[in-house]
């Protein structure tokens, strides 16, 4: 630990403007002067960028380097470090470093058209801001003496279908090219032509595509880089801005909504030096759309006598539930599928509502193919875990010597974990290992080594790798392994075995506070065992209650199962598309076969048209909430928008709980309101007794199914032109909480199946994958180190996904050649 | 002017470049000359090619076929007249020159001129900054050989000379070949004409033959080297 | 009188003085078995002893700079050669590479030597193709004479050298720029720290000499320190070669001991045009400030030019009579700096489209005595504001030339615009009666 640490408190003093400070050896002396309170004026600088010293605008005056003598020259203070007995003269002191800034100021806007009244970035534009602090009032360079010819460029052109660049405004800071090329890896926007000419620009028909496009805009001190979607929209002074935490994925990166008469009219990166520091993907910040249309639900539905559903109020609503719900306790009892999506706070109601109102604990948020094992797996290795405990974080990605992955690809599934992987192999300090079948664009920029290794193959693969781990390396398993029999269990043991350090990184962004909160037929809320009556103990009193389900539940698949065959009566089913489902087919079955279905969702959907009743679920604009990250580190937001058709689902529960007691089933649960629930998760607390005992987290089938593809697997394989179907989410694709950008869809990436060179030569550029639930056609691409007899292809890039029209992952699809479809 | 797809042997050619690198890239300079050569132009084709060789975006390699202004986006003539328009060559005649050839050529700076009834070779005009060859002003150069010590009425001959296929030689240096071939040599492809021209044109020896004339040189090297070694002198 | 010391030079008027045969009939190449005789470091001290001092224009000593390259750093080493002369006037290294290749290629087995380097490349501008002929000719008749390549001359030094045409950017004659053309990007200069000999190319210690510099390394090594510091004056020893041109009877090149005065080479050069004066030059190039006949006696080394408020750079004497208007010819160096600015920072890019909008102006007799105070407060935004010394450069002909002649900007005002007739300062002004 230490020298790191050790050279880390050296402390360099220097004195800046007359004041004397101590800051961190390698200190730049723009941030220096930050702590004396000075803000030296720039813009290619900016802290996460390489120092380019381009702009020259943050000049100061050196009288002493620290050495007795000064610099005869100006210098840029963004590139210079501090040193011992430094003296440096900033504007506020210096007349020399005045006029620098001033001289470099006025030439930047000699060629600046100066349109800010038309210019989406006037009013938080660093240039007009440092402008009026540290410029001239007036340009001698367009005075009517000079009359100066300014550099025209022909209006915006599209840089991406996201990302509008309006040369003349541009100062060529490089902060864009910069990003692209340090952070994101993506440098398809580049300096092109030279001296005044030099502009931003990307190669002919080679549009800058890359999933973390819209950070320039954000970071573009002037209005060159503006956003399609938001151009024009609104002026930064009319906008109200709220933070809030990413919906999109389990990375818990920080966000600013801007939002102006109840719409959100665009999203920012927050800053938040844990976790996303200030970048985000261009899913969190432009999909945000699906919660403004027109499908929106805005009040409860409920089946009227005809068959067809009508509005109705929020008590009929309540009440027309609550008797549902007590018929379905009856005749066998009542499911709960929480999907993904919840805060922390609605999980919590679901888990409790589950437990109290209906008596059960067949609750599962895993509304995606999972296994008994995965929840075992999550009870001993992830439930409790977080920043404060020892669990893994984005600041230990960057210290690891080593990480690997597993089941994961980042810059699809987890876009703030690739970036910090991205940064820390970029300093040198960390190597990137993946078990997966190929490598990926995003392992390539992470210049990461591929442990080849078919979908099946990776709790082989892990063992074998075990040899290079230690307690300097991360274990990141992704959700996908849940299905992989094994693997998790593989994971758990190598991480002890060798004292690497465990994680696990979910897809969704309520994934590990529904752990957390107990939607798991498992667990009960604060990772306690349903099956530790201690634990139900705790539960019970703190809910005061009498008693609590004792037996586990059923998972997911096994309360479809149960629904199919009748032995369950109803469904509580909140926010889940059966085409994410093991089997979409057998979910859609249990939907029908339930007897009575309450659905929550956001928009109109082919569950909400089956259900009995309906409730509108508020977005996370509309509420306060929390998520959990993957780290298992807790984000909280207020409501952005105060929306009176918005009600969170806890509040929803609530009433359903209140009426159901009323019936004489189970109790209320005692809260309305977010502010309510946090106070009581914070009582209840994290359990401290035993956590579940390790000889059960293999065995398979206590409360539900194995996982299934394994045996599907082996029979498809013995067949010609079979292959292993390897699959994940891209970040962009035809997920439903992407509706509503255009700008955004058109930059996501062309689906493509990934075959072998010696596949493609067989089958030719396009082919047909048909697996046990259907066939797929796609364009065929070849993958030059894709393990052989694996063929790659996006779960939800094409038509229902692949769940739905193909296969599951890992399982045998055979591939033919496409003669004559053109893809 | 046509654009023939980049062919197998100038793809294996690119990839002989990059290989001659401790780092691949930095072959890219010398790569987009023989995509000029190839092709006559940097094209897009050029530059996804460089691109996929070097594993880098094509993003980059524009930023580079932008950057340097011997890459041309658009055609030159089968010889490209760059004519010196930096301050001492513009003072000695160049810039009398370049409007002499811009109206004689009946084109503006950086274009192609008209290939008449007759002409069997193209011709493209270019004002350039200064080439080092300040001692033969006003000089031009036509696919960057010198020619030294122009008049608006030799520059007019000699393009007339190169449009009708006429053969000229550099005035220190080897006979012209054609912009594309000149291309090639700067790929590092040797084309054989090392040998041609002078050791040196008559400015360049002005110092030396008054030095001849009065008897001057260096001082004597002492009688024995500096350091004593084991040589066999130097012949070899 | 200053004698004329051919050395480079002296090669040039030989039958096919660019083969090896001619080179080594005259010694080339003895200097090999002489450095390996030698340790590196005795090769990089008896550069230091000789006092030679970059060709190229800014004068550091050579072999300090090589005694910078550390010895234990792992990384490879590099030595690159600076060849991408194109500093206006600047027309040395041109014709020594087309006359005299080997003494170049002979002058980088040496150096590399000394700083140990196995891999050496000549970044030659990419405009001058018969030049880049004689060098890759010299270069692969080394290879075959076995002075490059595997164990050169038994001694167990291996070298390769590639030659390098780079492709049109003035900004490349610096040498960062050049490191950045070299690895294939575009030629804008880095950011110091690190500096090359720390990190250069591919982020190992590089050296980077002009070609001139590099060249004269045979001769220390073959005749010694003394010998090379027997020419020249204390602080600027050695020979160089310099360039005349412009209105001066024999332009060309003269290769003399540093310290020689403009007076004595015109004296050498048959003078100023028949019937005219001198008006001013350049010492070295367009960027080191303009002198006039007041100066025709300053010692032309590193010291006697920078006393007289100008630099030596690369003794490129552009020699311009009383026909030429300064103006115009520093209107016309500042567009050349617009042209050649790489863009990277502000001063520059936006500083010099703004000069050349201003000089423009006042060329064309527009404006006011003040817009010359404003033209110098503009070079005070730009001097010492870039990132590099171009825009440096860029305004020392705009500040020198209003020190010398604020009198000629102030008649284009008074006269409406330029009084001259360009007519009369070209090459054969009054020589032909054009049709």
């Amino acid at each position: 630990m230490s020298e790191k640490t050790v050279e880390k408190s050296d402390l360099v003093t220097v004195t800046i403007d007359g004041v004397q400070v101590s800051v961190p050896k390698d200190t730049l002396v723009i941030r220096a002067a930050e702590q004396v309170g000075v803000q030296i004026p720039r813009f290619c600088d900016h802290p996460l960028l390489a120092p380019v010293g381009a702009c020259r605008q943050c000049l100061v005056d050196v009288p002493d380097a620290g050495n007795g003598r000064g610099f005869p020259k100006p210098q840029a203070s963004c590139t210079l470090p501090v040193a011992e007995g430094m003296v440096v003269s900033t504007q506020v002191t210096s007349p020399v470093a005045d006029k620098a800034q001033q001289g470099v100021m006025e030439l930047l806007l000699i060629n600046h058209p100066l349109d800010c009244p038309v210019c989406d970035k006037g009013g938080e534009c660093p240039l007009q801001n440092q402008a009026m602090s540290n410029g001239r009032g007036e340009s001698r360079f367009s005075d009517d003496r000079n009359r100066g010819v300014k550099r025209t460029f022909p209006k915006p052109i599209n840089l991406s279908p996201t990302v509008l660049l309006d040369r003349e405004r541009c100062i060529v800071c490089q902060r864009c090219t910069r990003f692209a090329d340090e952070i994101a890896g993506d440098p398809f926007i580049a300096l092109v032509e030279r001296g005044a000419q030099q502009q931003i620009g990307i190669a002919e028909d080679a549009p800058f595509l890359s999933y973390f496009s819209g950070n320039v805009i954000q970071i573009c001190p002037v209005g060159a880089l503006t956003s399609e979607q938001y151009r024009f929209r609104s002026r930064p002074f009319d906008l109200v801005s709220t933070p809030g935490i990413a919906e999109h994925d389990a990375c818990g990166s920080a966000i600013r909504v801007d939002h102006r008469r109840g719409a959100v009219m665009r999203r920012q990166a927050g800053d938040d030096p844990d976790v996303n520091e200030e970048w985000i993907s261009d899913k969190d910040r432009f999909a945000f759309a699906y919660a403004q249309g027109d499908d929106r639900l805005t009040y409860p539905l409920v089946r009227d006598e005809d068959g067809s559903l009508r509005a109705a109020s929020w008590p009929e609503a309540f009440v027309v539930a609550a008797r549902g719900l007590a018929a379905a306790r009856a005749v066998g009892g009542v499911g709960v599928l929480t999907g993904g999506r919840l805060t922390a706070e609605d999980a919590y109601a679901y888990a409790k509502f589950a437990r109290v109102a209906l008596g059960t604990n067949d609750i599962d948020f895993r509304a995606r193919p999972h296994s008994a094992e995965e929840a075992a797996f999550l009870a001993s290795s992830v439930a409790l875990t977080g920043p404060d405990n020892g669990g893994v974080t984005y600041a230990d990605l960057e210290s690891a010597a080593t990480v690997v992955l597993v089941g994961l690809e980042p810059e699809d599934e987890a876009a703030a974990i690739f970036l910090r992987l991205r940064k820390s192999v970029r300093a040198g300090g960390t190597e990137v290992l993946s078990i997966a079948p190929f490598t990926t664009r995003g392992l390539t920029k992470l210049s990461a080594r591929l442990v080849p290794t078919a979908p099946g193959d990776e709790a082989a693969a892990l063992r074998t790798l075990a040899g290079e781990l230690d307690a300097s390396s991360v274990l990141l398993v992704g959700e996908r392994l849940a299905v992989v029999p094994g693997a998790l269990s593989a994971a758990a043991e190598v991480a002890a075995s060798t004292g690497a350090r465990l994680a696990w990184v979910p897809r969704r962004a309520g994934d590990r506070g529904a752990v957390e909160a107990g939607c798991l037929p498992t667990l009960l809320p604060g990772g306690r065992p349903v099956a530790d009556a201690g634990a139900r103990v705790d539960v019970s009193a703190a809910w005061g209650v009498d008693h609590l389900p004792e037996a586990e539940g059923r998972d997911g698949d096994a309360i479809v199962t149960a629904l199919v065959a009748g032995e369950l009566g109803g469904l509580v089913i909140a926010g889940v598309d059966p085409d994410d489902t093991a089997d979409p087919v057998a979910t859609r079955a249990a939907l029908d076969a339930a007897g009575f279905l309450v659905a929550f969702d956001l928009r109109r959907t082919e569950v909400t048209d089956r259900a009995d009743v309906v409730f509108p679920v508020a977005p996370t604009t509309d509420k306060a909430g929390t998520f959990v990250n993957w780290e298992g580190r807790v984000r909280s937001w207020e409501a952005a928008l105060h929306n009176p058709a918005s009600l969170p689902e806890l509040r929803a529960l609530s009433g359903i709980a209140e009426e159901l007691a009323r019936l004489g089933e189970g109790s209320p649960l005692g809260f309305r309101t977010v502010g309510e629930v946090r106070a009581e998760m914070a009582q209840l607390g994290p359990w401290d007794g035993e956590r579940r005992p390790d000889r059960e987290r293999s065995e398979p089938g206590l409360s539900g199914t194995e996982a299934r593809p394994s045996e599907a697997r082996d029979d498809a394989l013995s067949a010609e032109g079979a292959r292993r179907l390897s699959t994940w989410k891209q970040l962009l694709d035809n997920g439903s909480m992407q509706d509503g950008d255009k700008y955004l869809k058109a930059t996501a990436r062309t689906p493509v199946a990934l075959v072998t060179r010696a596949d493609y030569d067989r089958f030719g550029p396009t082919v047909t994958l048909t697996g046990d639930r259907g066939s797929m056609t796609l364009p065929a691409e070849i993958c030059d180190d894709l393990v052989d007899g694996v063929v790659w292809v996006p779960a939800d890039s094409v038509g229902d996904g692949v769940l739905a029209d193909l296969a599951s992952p890992g399982a045998g699809v055979t591939i033919t050649g496409a003669e004559g479809v053109h893809g | 002017m046509s654009t023939e797809p980049i062919s197998a042997k100038t793809l294996a050619e690119l990839r002989e470049i990059a290989a001659r690198y401790p780092e691949p890239r930095s072959g890219l300079l010398p790569m987009l000359h023989l995509v000029q050569s190839a092709q006559g132009r940097i094209t897009p084709e050029g530059i996804e090619a460089c691109a996929a060789i070097l594993e880098i975006s094509a993003a980059e390699v524009s930023g580079v076929a932008t950057f340097y202004t011997m890459y041309k986006r658009h055609g030159v003539g089968d010889y490209h007249v760059g004519v010196c328009t930096n301050t001492l060559c513009a003072v000695m005649g160049g810039d009398a020159i370049f409007e002499r050839l811009k109206e004689h050529l009946e084109i503006g700076n950086d274009e192609v001129a008209v290939q008449r009834q007759g002409d069997s070779r193209t011709v493209s005009l270019e004002h350039i900054e200064c080439n080092a060859a300040c001692d033969f002003a006003p000089v031009m150069m036509v696919n960057w050989e010198f020619m030294d010590n122009q008049t608006p009425d030799s520059a007019v001959q000699v393009v007339e000379a190169l449009r009708a296929g006429h053969e000229v030689s550099s005035t220190r240096g080897p006979r012209l070949c054609t912009w594309r071939e000149a291309e090639r040599v700067l790929a590092g492809f040797p084309d054989g004409r090392v040998d041609e021209g002078p050791s040196a044109g008559p400015a360049s020896l002005a110092g030396l033959e008054i030095a001849r004339e009065r008897g001057w040189s260096a001082p004597e090297p002492p009688s024995a080297p500096a350091v004593s070694a084991a040589t066999d002198g130097g012949e070899r | 009188m200053t004698e004329l010391t051919p050395v480079l030079t002296d090669i040039w008027d030989a039958e096919q003085s660019w083969k090896l045969a001619t080179y080594a009939a005259r010694g080339g190449y003895s200097a090999l078995d002489t450095a390996f005789a030698m340790s590196p470091d005795a090769v990089i001290a008896a550069v230091k002893d000789s006092g030679l001092r970059g060709r190229g224009g800014a004068g550091f000593p050579t072999g300090m700079k090589w005694s910078f390259i550390p010895q234990d750093n792992p990384k490879p080493k590099y030595l690159v050669v600076n060849a991408d002369e194109s500093e206006p006037g600047t027309c040395k290294d041109i014709p020594l590479m087309m006359g005299n290749p080997h003494v170049l290629v002979e002058g980088v087995i040496l150096s590399s030597y000394a700083i140990r380097a196995n891999k050496a490349f000549i970044y030659i501008r990419g405009e001058v193709v018969h030049v880049i002929r004689r060098v890759q000719a010299a270069v692969a008749e080394a290879y075959a004479a076995g002075h490059l390549g595997q164990d050169i001359h038994g001694s167990g030094y291996d070298l390769d050298i590639v030659v390098h045409a780079g492709a049109g950017a003035y900004i490349c004659g610096e040498e960062t720029a050049l490191l950045e053309g070299l690895e294939g990007r575009r030629g804008q200069p880095r950011l110091r720290p690190p500096f090359p000999a720390v990190a250069g190319l591919y982020a190992s210690p590089t050296v980077i000499n002009n070609v001139e510099s590099i060249a004269s390394v045979p001769a220390i090594v073959k005749n010694g320190a003394a010998w090379f510091g027997s020419m020249g004056t204390e602080k600027s020893k050695g020979h160089g070669i310099f360039s005349l041109s412009g209105h001066v009877e024999r332009p060309g090149q003269y290769e003399a001991p540093l310290g020689i005065t403009l007076r004595e080479l015109l004296d050498l050069a048959g003078g100023v045009r028949a019937g005219h004066q001198l008006k001013f030059w350049t010492p070295g190039g367009s960027s080191t400030p303009l002198l006039t006949a007041e100066h025709l006696d300053v010692p032309l080394d590193f010291e006697g030019v920078g006393a007289a408020g100008s630099m030596l750079g690369t003794r490129a004497l552009q020699i311009f009579d009383e026909t030429v208007c300064v103006v115009r010819a520093v209107l016309r160096w500042t567009e050349f700096y617009k042209h050649e600015s790489c863009g990277k920072c502000t001063p520059c890019r936006e500083g010099t489209w703004w000069l050349v909008q201003a000089l423009t102006r006042l060329e064309n007799g527009q404006g006011t005595e003040a817009d010359l105070d404003q033209l110098l407060d503009q070079c005070d935004n730009i001097l010492g504001r870039s990132f590099c010394a171009l825009g440096d450069g860029a305004t020392s002909p705009v500040s020198s030339s209003i020190q010398h002649f604020r009198d000629e900007y102030l008649a284009h005002l008074s006269h409406g615009g330029c009084p001259f007739d360009p007519a009369k300062s070209t090459a054969w002004a009054g020589q032909e009666v054009s049709a």
